[in-house]
């Protein structure tokens, strides 16, 4: 396992003010294909290839289309996003300046979760200063500052376009998707505020340096957010493609008994399963939170405080995910109380793959992922 | 023309009189007044030309909205795995002695409510608490009361 210095680096020589001015004197279809050949794909879990996504924003025709941020990071175990707004606010504005150029937008915004508003103090004087240097560059870009107001599903894009549009945010259904058809309906660029970064750094240092790391089906690093039983919790950049063992090794306290890998939505993994189970896109991919769990905990308070989560920041608007997620934390109570036989089990697996198919969003979609994997490997657990 | 009024004017020429602006206008006037009081949300409606049961749909949607009456200093205490692995029952539970109310509920001087909240994206440094904007991360009982005792002393 390596650790990797791409994110939090400072380079004095190579300030993303540089970088900025040296990409915009290049081509946008030649930027686009340096995406493409680094591998990049989005880190905000769900992996899009981000140089494909720029690809298609900028093929639409149309006289209006807009940059987002997605900085709505709310995944219980990620605090990563946070940190990068922080510490290299300018490198994110540079991957959206970027993206603004190649796309053809004049416009960029950064929505930014209301938990963070504590934020805004360093970023917007920060903000104001990259805009007046978009200005002396000659570059017609602005970016705007957004906030949300608690809400875990404007996370999801299609429904942070309607937060942003002024309604409830409720995710869209799709096609269309935000190349074609995102804020005010018009072609949109959504990235996650680390894939902006390494948009920036991968335009400073080219696609070679960046394939370096990482294995074929994962290309790069990926900042990690460790914590629970650990006795190093943090931040981390490492190389994508790590066996999870090495990962327990190096962070765990000894005693780790299971892996919570991508957050409340993600895949609880087992101590016996650490030895062939690979972080990255061919084996379990993660928009970075790791929690580890030591073999003092139950893992029934863990799914019980997981469905619990999933059941208040269900928007409510389908069905399957709506009713779904107060089903299955009813279900779990039920077998623990002894109410129902442990077999019902199974029933609430039915239901979690049902949802997985019928819900509308990536949230109703994914809590079966918890619910399967933490009932599969910890049986006894949930029921006695 | 009343405070609440004159304020939801400002905001929306502020923000412009679209649609987009409904959430920066919702934010402001939560940021003054705490919650948004049946005035509010009316006067949103007037000036912004939504029907009342809109714009009040669309603030019941978000937990940063409140439509209930809240305290000067709103805490928000994180609820969700880590901080739950670090302690945040003992925090609640401090805090809800100090200040003699349940998670929740508003102190009867309407100087504090007491909320929990989902991930506040601190699970290397749990718990953690929510004032108002201000973050509280790494908190003990103690820590946490004493944090709620400088909010009391600040009026």
């Amino acid at each position: 396992m390596k650790k990797v210095d791409i994110i939090f680096e400072i380079d004095e020589k190579n300030t993303p003010f540089t970088i900025l001015e040296k990409t915009l004197t290049r081509s946008p279809d030649a930027i686009i294909l340096d995406l493409i050949d680094s591998g990049l794909k989005g880190r905000g879990g769900a992996g899009f290839p981000t140089g494909l996504k720029w690809k298609f924003t900028k093929n639409e025709v149309s006289n209006t289309k807009y940059v987002i941020c997605n900085a709505d990071e709310g995944e219980p175990g990620t605090f990563k996003d946070r940190e990068i707004l922080d510490r290299v606010p300018e490198k994110i504005f540079v991957g959206i300046a970027i993206c603004g150029y190649v796309i053809g937008a004049k416009e960029g915004y950064i929505y930014l979760r209301a938990e963070y508003n504590f934020l805004l103090k360093n970023l917007l004087p920060k903000l104001d200063n990259f805009n007046a240097f978009l200005k002396k560059l000659g570059f017609d870009f602005n970016i705007y500052m957004k906030s949300g107001s608690g809400a875990y599903v404007c996370g999801e894009e299609s429904a942070l376009f309607e937060s942003m549009e002024g309604k409830r945010g409720e995710p869209r259904n799709k096609p269309p998707y935000p190349t074609v058809a995102g804020y005010n309906h018009k072609p949109t660029v959504i990235n996650n505020v680390e894939t902006l970064v390494y948009v920036s750094m991968i335009c400073g240092m080219g696609p070679q340096k960046f394939k370096s790391y990482g294995t074929t089906d994962s290309r790069g690093s990926k900042v990690f957010s460790v914590s629970g039983d650990t006795p190093i919790p943090g931040i981390y950049e490492l190389e994508l493609g790590m066996p999870l063992n090495e990962f327990v090794n190096e962070f765990g306290d000894g005693d780790a008994k299971a892996i919570q890998v991508g957050g409340a939505s993600g895949f609880c993994v087992p101590r016996k399963k650490f030895n062939d189970t690979i972080i990255g896109f061919e084996g379990i991919p993660t928009g970075g939170s790791m929690m580890i769990f030591n073999s003092t905990r139950s893992m029934y308070n863990v799914l019980h405080d997981y469905l619990e989560f999933f059941n208040e920041e269900s928007c409510g608007q389908c069905t399957p995910c709506r009713v779904g997620c107060q089903q299955l934390l009813k279900g779990i109570e039920a077998v623990k109380k002894g109410e129902k036989p442990p077999s019902y089990l199974e029933e609430l697996k039915r239901l979690a793959v049902t949802m997985k198919l019928a819900a509308k969003c990536g949230l109703g979609q994914s809590v079966g992922n918890p619910f399967s994997s933490i009932i599969d490997n910890f049986r006894e657990e949930i029921i006695y | 023309m009343s405070v609440t009024e004159n304020l939801v004017k400002q905001l929306v020429e502020k923000h412009g009189k679209s649609r987009n602006s409904l959430m920066p206008v919702l934010q402001g006037v939560v940021r003054e007044e705490k919650f948004l009081s049946e005035e509010a949300l009316l006067s949103i409606a007037r000036e912004l030309d939504l029907s009342a049961a809109d714009v009040y749909g669309t603030a019941s949607f978000y937990t940063f909205l409140d439509t209930v009456p809240r305290g000067k200093n709103i805490v928000r205490v994180c609820k969700t795995i880590s901080c739950h692995m670090k302690g945040k029952d003992e925090v609640i539970h401090a805090i809800e002695g100090s200040l003699k109310i349940k998670a929740g509920e508003t102190t009867h001087d309407k100087k504090f409510t007491l909320l929990t909240a989902n991930c506040l994206g601190w699970c290397h440094k749990g718990p953690v608490m929510l004032v108002n904007d201000d973050i509280y991360p790494e908190l003990t009982p103690q820590k946490a009361v004493e944090i709620i005792e400088e909010y009391a002393k600040k009026q």
